[in-house]
């Protein structure tokens, strides 16, 4: 068996910490085992899911009537911004870092991250900018209000003059993330590379890595365009330079141009992990192996490499010439190719088998329920003369709420439970587990779909206001957004109960195939150790005569032995 | 009769019988959500509207069938591929299969690129978007000339925040924008503070206003009516008031209404925000910061904040 692509040096290397405190101090430390900073990660992005949600309901209470009677359109306006930077800058980004560090380490076989250091310091950046960002709510003038876009000139007109005002430690937030996640691309896709188990060439790993190595990728080549604007948007704001200034001569559609060559990649960076769970998942919970691996696994390179010229969607309006709007229009539409093979892969995966309806199935097939919905409205928009109709208004609202929250969010709503008893090793409840599926899955598709209506009636987006004849779309909307908040309950009762006193878990509770799933519950602190099984076949040969690793007994009894 | 059983006994022939009736009446609910699609867009009231809401139907047609063949076969699934409690056996080993794999990577592809080709010949047909011309801020807008062919204007339109003000060639100005049917109008869109957005929905039709550049825009209206102008580009806290009336008449009563303004003399325009503000104001200022609004434009047709709208 050849060990090519699996560097010795770096799985004897000395960790820093050996055998760190094994109590629940070590999640307030500067701890550098991956496993702990994926679950310092996910306990911070679902607080941060809780407060985003608190802001969204606020704001849909607003909405709730057509007039602008609960707040002043200016703390509207402060409110819905923060909502979208809370929900992308501090849950979901922070959410796919932490199940990427616990779960890539495992599933490749490596005793923990490339460069652990780097690792922890990428996650200690999260409370330094999330907190700079809640900050801004107690800085006179409130904070930023111009939208996660932050368009120039509207974001740096600086209404009272101040050098400390929200719109600045929002951007030096975000640029702080930036810096974050950058540094998380550079572990991921290092360890990826270097620190596969023996055997695991790259069309044997399990598609979820692909996912990642995919996804980070594109985090290594779109984030400098949005840190790169989001300092020159800082120096115009504080400094008076006139990058985006038209007083100065500078160009306000230029910003736009760097925020959406990083910002709409963005949405792959978080929806391809999400399709590698969905690709782990169906599997396991269907018994049959993942239809068309390969297919499936290069379509994420396709999706990375698309995903890069089509950033001028967001602009069809703004004044980009016909040639242009027209070629965009083009490499949008053939995103839908690959995104289509993962679908149809995904459905033939569930065709003939042998369905466990367990709760991560059950967000996973609502996620893909869901995305197939919002796939559709997607190529709506990505036609040029609809989405200069519903462009900026509710539809595309309700459009990327099916993915980003519809989708993403279920799908990492089906990993945490997935994975749960892996990495706590304890199990979660089941019924708990299925009232939160059903209350998010009801709150999600009263909220959204009923949206989409009411923006191809011309309702415009961030409005703190609108026409009577848009309440009755927003009435439903509103109420499924409290049932939304209502969910969170079930939630967070399973996940704290189970995890202090549920029942102990086995090393592979769901039977299914994977590196992960041949450790201990929980693994112990650097995985295998020196026992690094050797990898023979991909991780999706259910029913099927080939064997995952070598000396699988040896792996399997191993994993029973208490640590 | 005992022929017709047997041959349904058949287990092909049942399965052939399952995907043709399955595929007719996903064509059938296909074609009627496309049909019932124009009902879910505003009245069409200018050339665009037509040929948008046709591309809507056709992609509401074709992503209903691919909407209910994908989910349809989910629940297919779901209901006679379960796990009896306690079965934790595995289903049909099956790898994958080239052939259907690049049947469904090609069919998805031509379907795109057909989409996208109607698209563009739509975009060619309307050319609403004349030229974007740069100057230097703080100067007046320069004057730029459409050079495609239209029936009347330029007209200058000029947000702010948060309000609107329409000039016309002979002068006039006023808070509503008044227009002739079926004529091809032109615009030149200005803007001195923030991006805005032209937005008229029962037109079907956005463009938006960069500061420090002159847009020129052509639209045709097609029906008389009253129809809403929301500004659909996010410009700061009274952004959801930034709105106003579209007034489509005849050419008779169009050239009456431009013959009487033109006498009237120039007072305060519609400015909905400048009101909210003074409340906002009187009450103590509370609430976050906001620069203040733009003063009502001067205006000869004041026109009417709460005009009943087609759309």
């Amino acid at each position: 068996m050849t060990i090519i692509n699996y560097d010795q040096r770096l799985v004897k290397s000395k960790n820093p910490y050996p055998k760190g405190p094994n109590d629940w101090k070590r999640f307030f430390s500067f701890n550098t085992d991956a496993k702990v900073i994926g679950i310092q990660y996910i306990v911070t992005a679902l607080f941060f899911l809780l407060l985003g949600g608190l802001l969204g309901m606020l704001v849909r209470g607003e909405l709730i009537t057509p007039p602008s009677d609960l707040f002043d359109p200016t703390v509207y306006n402060g409110l819905y911004t923060m909502h979208g930077t809370v929900m992308l800058f501090l849950f979901l980004f922070p959410m796919l870092s932490g199940l990427t560090n616990l779960l890539v380490p495992p599933m490749i076989g490596a005793p923990d991250m490339a460069f652990p250091k780097l690792n922890a310091l990428a996650f200690w950046l999260v409370p330094v900018f999330s907190i700079i960002l809640l900050l801004s709510f107690f800085v006179p003038g409130g904070p930023a209000s111009s939208g996660w876009w932050s368009y120039p000139p509207i974001s740096i007109q600086n209404p009272l003059g101040k050098m400390i005002n929200g719109e600045m430690l929002w951007i030096t937030a975000i640029s702080l993330s930036g810096i974050s996640s950058i540094m998380g691309a550079v572990n991921f896709v290092t360890t990826i590379i270097r620190m596969r188990a023996p055997g695991m060439g790259f069309f044997k790993m399990p598609i979820f890595i692909w996912t990642v190595l995919a996804a980070q990728l594109l985090q290594l080549l779109g984030l400098p365009a949005l840190t790169g604007g989001a300092i020159m948007l800082f120096f115009d704001l504080s400094f008076g330079t006139s990058f985006f200034r038209i007083e100065g001569g500078g160009d306000p559609v230029l910003f736009q141009h760097f925020f959406w060559f990083y910002s709409h990649p963005a949405v792959y960076v978080m929806v391809l992990p999400v399709f590698g769970i969905f690709s782990e998942l169906f599997p396991v919970y269907a018994r049959k192996p993942l239809f068309g691996y390969k297919f499936v696994a290069v379509a994420s390179f396709g999706i990375t490499i698309l995903s890069l010229v089509v950033w001028v969607h967001h602009m069809f309006y703004t004044g980009t010439p016909m040639w242009m709007r027209n070629l965009f229009m083009f490499t949008t539409m053939l995103i839908a190719v690959p995104t289509g093979v993962k679908v149809f892969a995904w459905i033939a995966t569930l065709w003939g088998g042998n369905l466990r309806l367990s709760t991560p199935m059950l967000f996973c097939l609502g996620g893909l329920f869901n995305f197939i919905f919002g796939g559709i409205t997607g190529v709506m928009l990505a036609t040029v003369p609809v989405d200069i109709h519903v462009g900026n208004t509710y539809f595309v609202v309700a459009h990327f709420h099916y993915i980003i929250f519809n989708t993403i969010a279920f799908g990492i709503f089906a990993g945490i439970y997935h994975w749960f008893p892996k990495f706590t090793g304890r199990m979660f409840y089941e019924g708990l587990g299925k009232v939160h599926f059903a209350l998010t899955f009801i709150g999600a598709t009263l909220n959204w779909l009923p949206l989409h209506w009411a923006g191809l009636l011309g309702m415009p987006r961030r409005v703190a206001s609108y026409d009577p004849e848009f309440a009755i779309w927003n009435v439903i909307a509103s109420i499924g957004a409290f049932i939304l908040g209502v969910a969170s309950i079930p939630f967070i009762l399973n996940m704290v109960s189970s995890w202090v006193r549920g029942k102990a878990a086995p090393p592979n509770p769901w039977k299914a195939i994977g590196l992960e799933w041949l450790l201990p519950s929980p693994p112990p602190h650097e995985n295998f150790e020196d026992d690094i099984p050797t990898v023979l076949n991909e991780p999706y040969c259910y029913g099927l005569d080939k064997p995952f690793v070598q000396d699988e007994q040896f792996y399997i009894d191993k994993s029973f032995k208490k640590h | 009769m005992n022929t017709k059983i047997k041959k349904f006994n058949n287990k092909k022939y049942l399965t052939i019988f399952i995907i043709i009736s399955a595929v007719g009446i996903n064509t059938l609910i296909s074609l009627l959500m496309g049909y019932w699609s124009y009902s879910w867009l505003p009245i069409q009231a200018s050339e665009a509207a037509n040929y948008v809401d046709n591309l809507f139907a056709f992609e509401t047609t074709i992503g209903t069938f691919i909407f209910l063949g994908c989910t349809g076969t989910m629940a297919w699934i779901l209901i006679f591929n379960r796990a009896p409690k306690y079965d934790e056996s595995n289903g049909q080993p099956l790898e994958g299969n080239v052939k259907l794999e690049v049947i469904w990577t090609i069919i998805p592809l031509i379907l795109v690129l057909a989409i996208a080709t109607y698209a563009t010949k739509v975009n060619y047909k309307l050319e609403n978007l004349g030229s974007k011309t740069k100057y230097n801020f703080g100067q007046d807008a320069p004057f730029v000339e459409e050079k495609k062919p239209f029936d009347f204007g330029p007209i200058d339109v000029i947000s702010r925040q948060w309000n609107w003000e329409f000039i016309y060639p002979n002068g006039i100005h006023s808070s509503e924008l008044h227009l002739p049917v079926n004529k091809r109008t032109n615009f030149r869109l200005i803007t001195d503070d923030v991006i805005h957005s032209f937005y008229i929905p029962a037109f079907r039709l956005k463009q938006d206003i960069i500061p420090g550049s002159v847009i020129t825009y052509s639209l045709t209206p097609t029906r008389n009516g009253v129809f809403r102008l929301r500004d659909a580009m996010f410009s700061g806290a009274y952004f959801s008031q930034n709105q106003t009336n579209v007034i489509v008449e005849s050419e008779d009563v169009f050239n009456k209404w431009i013959n009487e303004t033109v006498k009237k003399e120039l007072q305060n325009g519609l400015n909905p925000a400048g009101r909210l503000y003074d409340k906002r104001l009187k009450n103590g200022n509370r609430g976050w910061a906001t620069v203040e609004p733009a003063p009502a434009p001067k205006v000869q047709d004041v026109g009417l904040e709460d005009r009943p709208h087609d759309g």
